[in-house]
């Protein structure tokens, strides 16, 4: 197994710290174990509060405000739902940025249960303005991810996970890529991050195109439009479904298209075991979407 | 009182105290206030008048300080203040509230000048306040941070968590000024400053309404840890 996004994570936060002075650490106890290695000249910019979500964002807040970047951590239930006034007030209301880096995701906490895991968090985020939206499917794109974050000028949500595609996209994140060329008359089907390999290999045998991202807000409109093929799209999300594909919708507002979508359906799904079998459970596997695709019935959150 | 830290130049025609009121009523229509519409006047002033070395020709000085309204609500003495200062026009008091106007009921920083947050949900400051202090001390700048809050605020968690958290990491920039006007719904037995001191702060307790009182507890020196200044308004003493 590959480095984990999360361990890239740590390396790449120390590099930014040493890199740039203005880079920013906060913390709510969570994770600041990983970073007992970081050089004694970066450690008064990485800020653990203990376990206080909200002062974790208002003082990332603060911190924003006087010209610094923050880069906050934490499991993904307890960044942004927890805290979520703070990340509308705190940061978007004061007009300022920040990077919030999310781990746990929709069931990499399989045996923690409910409490640990989020799969609303793309939905939530998404009714923030300005917010691009990560969701990277290797730790190489994650490393992307967080370096285009830092440097840019606006708010980014970066969504780890313990899942990841053998290969990365060769593309700058958030490009459309294609991953398989099918017939002209086959469906399309966009695969969002770390569920790519399981959506090609859940299409074997099949006429159907399949697309990757790893950036689902905002989407690449301009290449779902060039690259997408026939009258059907299914979004194929590793979290609460439909959460993506109001901006795929909006991408495709002029065509006559079928739009579909493949995610998280119960959130309260009730059972343990290993991250690979909840996420079966949540029919993520190539069985599970397999099966949804043939079915060609639209899923619902229940 | 020495006024060493006073940055007033009374060469811009500035406003004084007794003007603050006609600032008032020009933005609520009434000629005499309710003590809550007031409850933060004198310390709001007494900070811009006595102890904010801010100054409205600098406003992106990074070495100004930094005064965080987080009780956003019930803003018109702030207002007040603020143009009686020169930081805003007070031409634009009449127009309080209104379609075009900056001045909402609750303050929004982008869009009045010399306004440090947007506030206005109970319980957002404190933190941001921390966050800036820290800013500032990595950054080596001569500001320090002034955050007014409310006893009623104290009501939200959030700011147990920030209280623990200056305390706890000895952020002596930060100055929090709690004004008790016993809205609480549940109270606060043993006292406010109480809940600071348990967590490290310095505590004073003053007369809301004595200037001279709260320049002298906001000018108390706490280097190694912040400072909490409880404002009684409205007590009966």
């Amino acid at each position: 197994m590959s480095e984990t996004m999360r361990d890239r994570f740590t390396n790449v936060a120390t590099d930014l710290l040493l890199a740039d002075k203005k880079a920013v650490v906060v913390l709510a106890a969570l994770g600041a174990s990983s970073f007992t290695d970081a050089p004694s000249t970066v450690r008064s910019r990485i800020i653990d509060v203990g376990i206080r979500e909200q002062a974790m964002i208002g003082v990332a807040g603060g911190l924003a405000l006087e010209g610094f970047r923050p880069i906050v951590m934490s499991y993904t239930p307890f960044l942004v739902e927890r805290p979520f006034e703070q990340i509308k007030l705190s940061l978007t209301h004061q007009g300022v940025h920040a990077t919030l880096v999310s781990i746990g995701g929709s069931w990499d906490a399989s045996t923690e249960g409910r409490t640990h895991q989020a799969p609303e968090d793309v939905a939530v985020m998404s009714t923030l303005p300005g917010w691009t939206i990560h969701v990277p499917g290797t730790s190489d794109e994650a490393e992307q991810a967080l370096r285009l974050a830092h440097d840019s000028a606006t708010s980014h949500y970066i969504r780890l996970s313990g899942d990841q595609n053998a290969a990365s996209a060769h593309a700058q994140p958030g490009v459309i890529t294609i991953l398989r060329r099918g017939s002209d008359h086959g469906m399309t089907v966009l695969a969002v991050g770390p569920v790519a390999d399981a959506v090609l290999e859940a299409v074997e045998g099949t006429d159907a195109t399949v697309l990757y991202t790893n950036v689902p807000r905002p989407i690449d409109a301009d290449g779902l439009r060039a690259s997408v093929v026939g009258s059907e799209i299914v979004v194929v999300e590793p979290y609460l479904v439909g959460s993506s594909v109001p901006p795929v919708a909006a991408a495709l507002s002029d065509r006559p298209m079928r739009i579909r979508a493949i995610g998280v359906t119960n959130p309260e799904l009730a059972h343990y075991g290993t991250p690979r079998e909840l996420r079966a459970a949540h029919g993520l596997d190539a069985d599970g979407l397999r099966a949804a695709l043939e079915h060609g019935i639209a899923q619902i959150a229940s | 009182m020495a006024r060493t830290h006073s940055t007033a130049t009374r060469t811009r025609n500035e406003l004084d105290y007794g003007d603050l009121r006609v600032l008032m009523s020009v933005m609520t229509g009434d000629e005499k206030h309710s003590e809550a519409a007031t409850s933060t006047l004198d310390v709001v002033w007494t900070l811009y008048d006595r102890v904010l070395r801010v100054d409205p020709d600098r406003l992106e000085d990074p070495d100004r300080d930094r005064f965080f309204l987080s009780k956003g609500h019930g803003p018109m003495a702030y207002y007040a203040v603020l143009a009686a200062k020169g930081f805003i026009d007070p031409a634009i008091l009449a127009g309080f509230s209104t379609a075009e106007s900056p001045l909402g009921h609750h303050p929004d920083r982008r869009r009045i000048p010399g306004v440090e947050i947007s506030s206005g949900s109970l319980g957002q400051g404190l933190a941001l306040g921390i966050g800036s202090a820290l800013a500032l001390g990595l950054s080596c700048s001569a500001g320090r941070v002034f955050v007014l809050m409310g006893d009623g605020e104290l009501d939200e968690g959030s700011n147990h968590e920030a209280i623990a958290v200056a305390g706890r990491l000895g952020i002596g920039r930060l100055t929090a000024v709690v004004i008790d006007n016993q809205s609480s719904t549940l109270g606060w037995p043993g006292g406010i400053a109480s809940r600071f001191a348990v967590e490290g702060w310095a505590t004073r307790v003053v007369d809301g309404r004595n200037h001279d009182e709260i320049e002298h507890a906001l000018t108390t020196t706490h280097i190694d840890g912040p400072l909490a200044v409880v404002a009684e308004v409205g007590r009966k003493r």
